[in-house]
């Protein structure tokens, strides 16, 4: 009887709500290409992230003052005094980096395997708006601690606009609402952090994610698996969202869980780049700190801008360094999607962007010299020239055939499984097996049966020799 | 390639070249499963740091329920004479007496640990010199002319700098002329448990936070093992599929 009311009260829904036909559009009869490896985890993490920031940033908000007065006494009473309040910060501001981490991989896997090309140049562009958003979230965010590093950091970034000409000084006034970051700053940040950018932030998503499910996902082969389909209109190299890439996330997200959870549990502050050590001193206008850095995940485009001398460009370069990213899907002129088979100038190309966009990073941390900012010009060139060298070096690609359908990796379990029958070998090229010496040992009776095993410096300069040829193809 | 591998070898060399220049600093040892040496460290704050410090953010009470020491104690040992188990350790000098006097305000101490860092408040406390072109008649190797005056100088005794020479540069050594009332391995016992007490007191909850992260992680660690055996049942289908 129980039973038939409940079915009763569902088919009711139904009836007036497509439930079922979202649920079945998006997740089981959705079907994504069967070889996703290790980058594809990065988008559902994303979105678990965002889930994290939403729940611990509701609950911060039932304790945190947004008052100049009050914010950093308050911030410090939900780390002592409210109930779990230590735990619901840390999660928030260790998920504010990881969703840095994630997104910069996720938009990693988006280049590495062409994903942002036809016809999938919408989605990227919508990440790319969501990426933006999610700067001037984290932005905001930031200063809401009301720490020396919130303050002066807030202060800095506000400061670039009056480098606009005419309309300069004016416009920095205005996003500040006073002369100084001050209390009005802060309470506009507060507004702007808990409503209306993360109300942005769910709109794209909604749009990234139902843009991607119209043409459907790319994968590490770069082919379309919509071009062969069975009787049915089911492509054959794909299979359905949900159950098969549920589970396989979740696996995912227990990965990263235990990364996220060894950072809250026992490194917060992770050596002062998830939290910054000088922002545990409340904001004093009267004292600039000695070195002012932004957080870790701002520091690249920081470094471009400090490394152009004028302040006016340097702004134009740190803004250009993220519209460039929007035009990569007219910049790449290569038809071939993957890395897999794209040519030696393009695999080097994208290292060197790699190479640039850490070291700027490492750059953007540390204060600038004379020779550091000499070192950031010439990474900020490399990180303009894989972008606006591309029309040029992407033309005359030797790409490798691709295949039509999707090609078969060795899963992980092969993986390790090659390893371990591979070890013991390895193990014998790079030590020799001596026998002992009669000085080691000091008894007679062992001698005949001991052996010792030692570095074999031929043996290991043949592997690493080995190993680093391998490396050289796989950027051919 | 070659390109890159020299100019990464150039980084590396500049940021070594860099790290050189600060002072070295000297280990101070925190360990906060210490009770007795944080209760130490609480006695010397009241005692030495309270005149002018506060530690707002700090109860008594918080103090007695994490070292598991009664409230009755922490009162008649620890906290002023007439001070509430209720109340934050706050100092009774006022700002307008302090800032005539000092010049500036003396911070708040809750926080101090983690924006300094343990290792630099051990050794700014024990760097202090006699330098009688100082408003106190005392300067800080760490910490150049500041404003605080040593309130430890009774106990550590007192010093005063010597430029040595060596083939890496010119650096500065504190010699001591008098001794105080401790000797030289009680005074870094003495500031041990002081910075010890300050790194409690920044974050009074990392050591319950620790102890938590082992279950924590030892429940992902089952999770993961169970989420990877239903990934692996689930997706058999599919390996069975293409062979």
């Amino acid at each position: 009887m129980k039973i038939d009311r409940l079915a009763l009260c569902g088919n009711w829904i139904l009836a007036r709500f497509p439930l079922a036909k979202v649920w079945n559009e998006h997740m089981t009869h959705y079907y994504a290409p069967r070889n996703f490896n290790f980058w594809y985890f990065f988008g559902s993490l994303a979105l678990l992230v965002l889930v994290n920031q939403f729940v611990t940033g509701i609950l911060l908000t039932m304790n945190y003052k947004p008052d100049a007065k009050l914010a950093f006494d308050s911030v410090e009473y939900i780390m002592r005094d409210v109930h779990w309040g230590w735990l619901i910060r840390y999660m928030h501001s260790t998920g504010a980096s990881a969703f840095f981490i994630v997104i910069y991989l996720h938009m990693f896997r988006g280049i590495m395997y062409g994903s942002f090309k036809q016809p999938r140049e919408l989605i990227w562009i919508f990440g790319m708006l969501l990426f933006v958003c999610l700067m001037a979230e984290a932005f905001m965010g930031y200063l809401l601690p009301w720490g020396q590093m919130s303050y002066w950091g807030a202060q800095v970034i506000i400061s670039l606009f009056s480098a606009i000409p005419v309309i300069g000084d004016d416009l920095s006034l205005w996003v500040r609402g006073d002369y100084v970051v001050s209390d009005a700053t802060l309470n506009r940040f507060f507004a702007f952090h808990v409503i209306s950018v993360p109300l942005v932030l769910v709109m794209l998503v909604f749009l990234h994610i139902v843009a991607l499910h119209e043409v459907g996902s790319n994968n590490p082969d770069g082919i379309e698996i919509k071009k062969y389909k069975d009787e049915k209109g089911i492509p054959l190299d794909g299979i359905p969202f949900h159950p098969y890439y549920t589970v396989k996330d979740i696996v995912g997200v227990a990965v990263f869980l235990i990364f996220f959870a060894t950072v809250i549990f026992y490194m917060p502050e992770m050596g002062g780049y998830f939290l910054e050590h000088a922002n545990f001193i409340p904001a004093d206008p009267m004292k600039t700190p000695e070195h002012i850095a932004p957080v870790w995940y701002f520091t690249p485009f920081y470094a471009i801008l400090r490394a152009i001398p004028d302040k006016f460009a340097g702004v134009i370069g740190m803004g250009g360094a993220i519209v460039v990213l929007f035009l990569l899907p007219w910049l790449d002129r290569n038809p071939v999607k993957s890395i897999r088979y794209r040519s030696g100038v393009y695999k080097k190309a994208l290292l060197l962007l790699v190479i640039s966009f850490i070291g700027l990073g490492y750059l953007g941390t540390q204060p600038a010299t004379p020779e550091l900012t000499m070192f950031a010009r010439i990474l900020t060139a490399v990180y303009f020239g894989f972008f606006l060298l591309m029309p040029i070096y992407t033309r005359w690609e030797k790409t490798k055939p691709v295949p039509q359908r999707v090609t078969e990796q060795h899963s992980f379990e092969e993986q390790l499984h090659t390893l371990e029958e591979q070890l013991p070998a390895l193990l014998d090229e790079i030590t020799e097996l001596k026998q002992g010496t009669t000085s080691e040992i000091g008894d007679p009776a062992f001698r005949s049966s001991f052996f010792s095993r030692r570095p074999n410096a031929e043996g290991i300069i043949n592997v690493m020799t080995r190993v680093a040829k391998k490396l050289k193809e796989s950027l051919d | 390639m070659k390109l890159i591998t020299t100019l990464l070898l150039l980084l590396t060399l500049s940021v070594g070249t860099q790290a050189s220049e600060s002072v070295k600093l000297q280990e101070a040892n925190i360990d906060l499963t210490d009770k007795v040496s944080l209760l130490r460290g609480a006695k010397h704050f009241v005692t030495y740091c309270l005149g002018c410090h506060s530690a707002k953010y700090m109860r008594y009470l918080r103090i007695a329920l994490d070292t598991g020491v009664d409230e009755k104690t922490v009162l008649d040992d620890i906290a002023p004479v007439g001070a509430s188990i209720y109340d934050q350790l706050k100092s009774a000098m006022n700002k307008h007496d302090a800032e005539k006097w000092f010049g500036t305000q003396p911070p708040d101490l809750s926080l101090i640990a983690r924006s300094r860092g343990a290792d630099w408040l051990y050794s700014y406390l024990k760097s202090y010199y006699i330098d009688p072109s100082r408003p106190f008649g005392a300067n800080n190797l760490i910490f150049e002319d500041t404003a605080m005056p040593n309130p430890l100088w009774q106990l550590q005794g007192e010093q005063h700098a010597v430029q040595r020479k060596t083939i890496w540069g010119e650096y500065a050594q504190l010699v001591l002329d008098e001794p105080g009332k401790l000797s030289e391995k009680e005074f870094d016992l003495m500031v041990n448990d002081l910075v010890n007490f300050l790194v409690y007191v920044g974050e009074p909850v990392q050591q319950e936070r620790q102890s938590m992260g082992k279950y924590v992680l030892a429940f992902l660690g089952l999770f993961l093992v169970i989420a990877y055996l239903l990934k692996k049942e689930y997706w058999k289908d599919i390996h069975k599929a293409i062979k």
